[in-house]
């Protein structure tokens, strides 16, 4: 059973042993509008947490999206940089960014549960 | 545009309406502004191109002028734009930009003769300076009279003027940059054939308390649907318009801007506008640079600000760039030098750090069509 875990830029994060996938949350989706592009890091990349290493834009702007872990980049998701309105159709599901190998489990625990998300953005 | 910072946000005549149709509301230029209704800038984009859009501009400057006793308020008004003010026939309209002494932009605006007055309309942003200027002016040769707490509406698309005669039958006949005095709703409103969105539509200026209430009316048409000023901003820019402090400025010449067609041709001649010398130099020699219009290569988009460059060497600017809705593809406009600025003309965007070929191309985007009669 993976368990979903959240930054404070809105990323979310779901873990099954040492993989995360993140995405952006559906409150993210909704303060950009309608997406138009994403861009997503090579798999391979090495990140830290808090680095940006993916964007999303919206007509009206480009936001950096942030890796809410440290990690090696696994896989991306094509399905969204295809079809960059599937963040704002299914931002919590399909439209997941990327994959990550993750270094260290322990840096999840500055992450946000759904219930401290949800305070987060009330 | 800039935003205003911490001085209390105003809000238009529409406001509650905006709150009521659950608009996002932001703040742009000093007012509380929706940026976008529920269904999104795609789908409101769309609505303007393919139907109707209902669009609150009332934070736009709206100012009138009246000859004093024995003056002309046209050639009054041309001692500070270079338009060919002076051969408006009632009911004309022009567009326009007050010029400073280096040639360089203040504001831009549009010039309505109704007769026996002009009407100025001019950007939120600048409405103040642009107000304090026009009355250093022509404070002697003219009444001015700000008139911003009216109401301007603006209804945009190609089925505009069919929901729009359903009140008032006889804009039908109106053409592209005329305007007239209509009723609507018992309030007396001035209507001009023009817009920011290169689509066929109106402007409407209304009374400050009938414009709840006609913008109710006019939503009530199957047509329209309200715009927010995300679509707006993607609509002008596919129509190749400027944006004010963006796309032109205090530093950016009518030449360098591509607006020469804006200026009379009996005014290029005789000058007789602030900073004529330097704008007339540049008819004669060329402008040193020239605004663009620019088709990136793949799908990133350059925004305001992404260098212009050739063989690595920067040559220029984006000053507007984003999504265009009807092309399904990224757009951008700029200046590059003159020498580089013919359609044709392969150039990079830095997008990101990165290098994303582009193409100087000509504009509009996506092709103007207005009603000519």
């Amino acid at each position: 059973m993976a368990s979903v875990e959240y930054s404070q830029e809105h990323e979310w994060i779901s873990v099954e042993g040492d993989v995360g996938t993140i995405g952006i949350t559906p409150y993210a989706q909704e303060q950009l509008g309608d997406v138009v592009f994403v861009e997503l890091p090579q798999a391979g990349r090495k990140v830290a947490k808090g680095e940006a290493c993916a964007v999303v834009e919206s007509v009206k702007a480009a936001s950096d999206v942030y890796a809410p872990i440290t990690g090696e980049v696994l896989e991306v998701n094509d399905a969204i940089t295809a079809e960059p309105a599937l963040v704002n159709s299914d931002a919590a599901g399909k439209a997941w960014f990327f994959k990550v190998k993750i270094a260290d489990t322990s840096e999840l625990g500055g992450l946000m549960d759904e219930a401290a998300y949800q305070a987060h953005t009330a | 545009m800039t935003e205003t910072p911490a001085a209390p946000l105003k809000r238009t005549p529409l406001y509650a309406l905006h709150r009521e149709l659950g608009a996002r509301i932001v703040p742009f230029a000093g007012y509380e502004m929706p940026v976008q209704y529920p269904t999104g800038i795609l789908a409101e984009h769309a609505q303007t191109r393919i139907a109707a859009g209902l669009f609150d501009v009332s934070h736009m400057g709206q100012v009138r002028l009246a000859a004093r006793s024995g003056q002309t308020a046209t050639q009054a008004l041309e001692t500070v734009v270079p338009a060919d003010i002076a051969g408006l026939q009632p009911g004309q309209q022009r567009y326009t930009q007050f010029t400073n002494d280096q040639g360089g932009i203040l504001d831009d605006l549009m010039v309505t003769s109704t007769g026996d007055h002009l009407l100025l309309v001019v950007n939120a942003a600048c409405k103040d300076a642009d107000l304090a200027h026009v009355q250093k002016h022509l404070a002697a040769t003219c009444e001015v009279e700000p008139m911003f707490s009216r109401g301007l509406l603006a209804l945009q698309g190609p089925l505009a003027a069919q929901a729009l005669a359903r009140l008032v039958p006889q804009i039908a006949d109106l053409k592209f940059m005329t305007g007239t005095f209509v009723v609507i709703d018992g309030a007396r409103c001035y209507v001009t054939r023009s817009g920011y969105t290169g689509c066929d539509g109106f402007e409407i200026s209304t009374p400050a308390d009938a414009t709840d209430a006609i913008a109710r009316k006019l939503l009530a048409q199957p047509e329209v649907k309200p715009i927010g000023l995300g679509a707006r901003d993607s609509l002008r820019l596919e129509a190749g318009l400027c944006l004010y402090g963006h796309d032109i400025d205090t530093t950016t010449t009518p030449i360098e801007a591509g607006l020469l067609w804006s200026i009379g041709k009996e005014r290029r001649a005789q000058g007789g506008f602030p900073g004529a010398a330097i704008v007339q130099q540049q008819i004669t020699e060329g402008a040193p640079r020239k605004r663009v219009g620019l088709l990136p290569e793949g799908k990133a988009i350059a925004r305001e600000g992404a260098e212009i460059a050739l063989s690595g060497k920067v040559v220029g600017k984006v000053t507007s760039g984003g999504f265009a809705p009807t092309l399904g593809r990224a757009i951008a406009m700029g200046y590059v030098e003159r020498a580089l600025s013919a359609n044709g003309t392969k150039v990079e965007l830095v997008v990101r750090g990165k290098s994303v070929p582009a193409e100087i191309v000509p504009m509009p985007f996506v092709k103007h069509a207005y009603y000519r009669g």
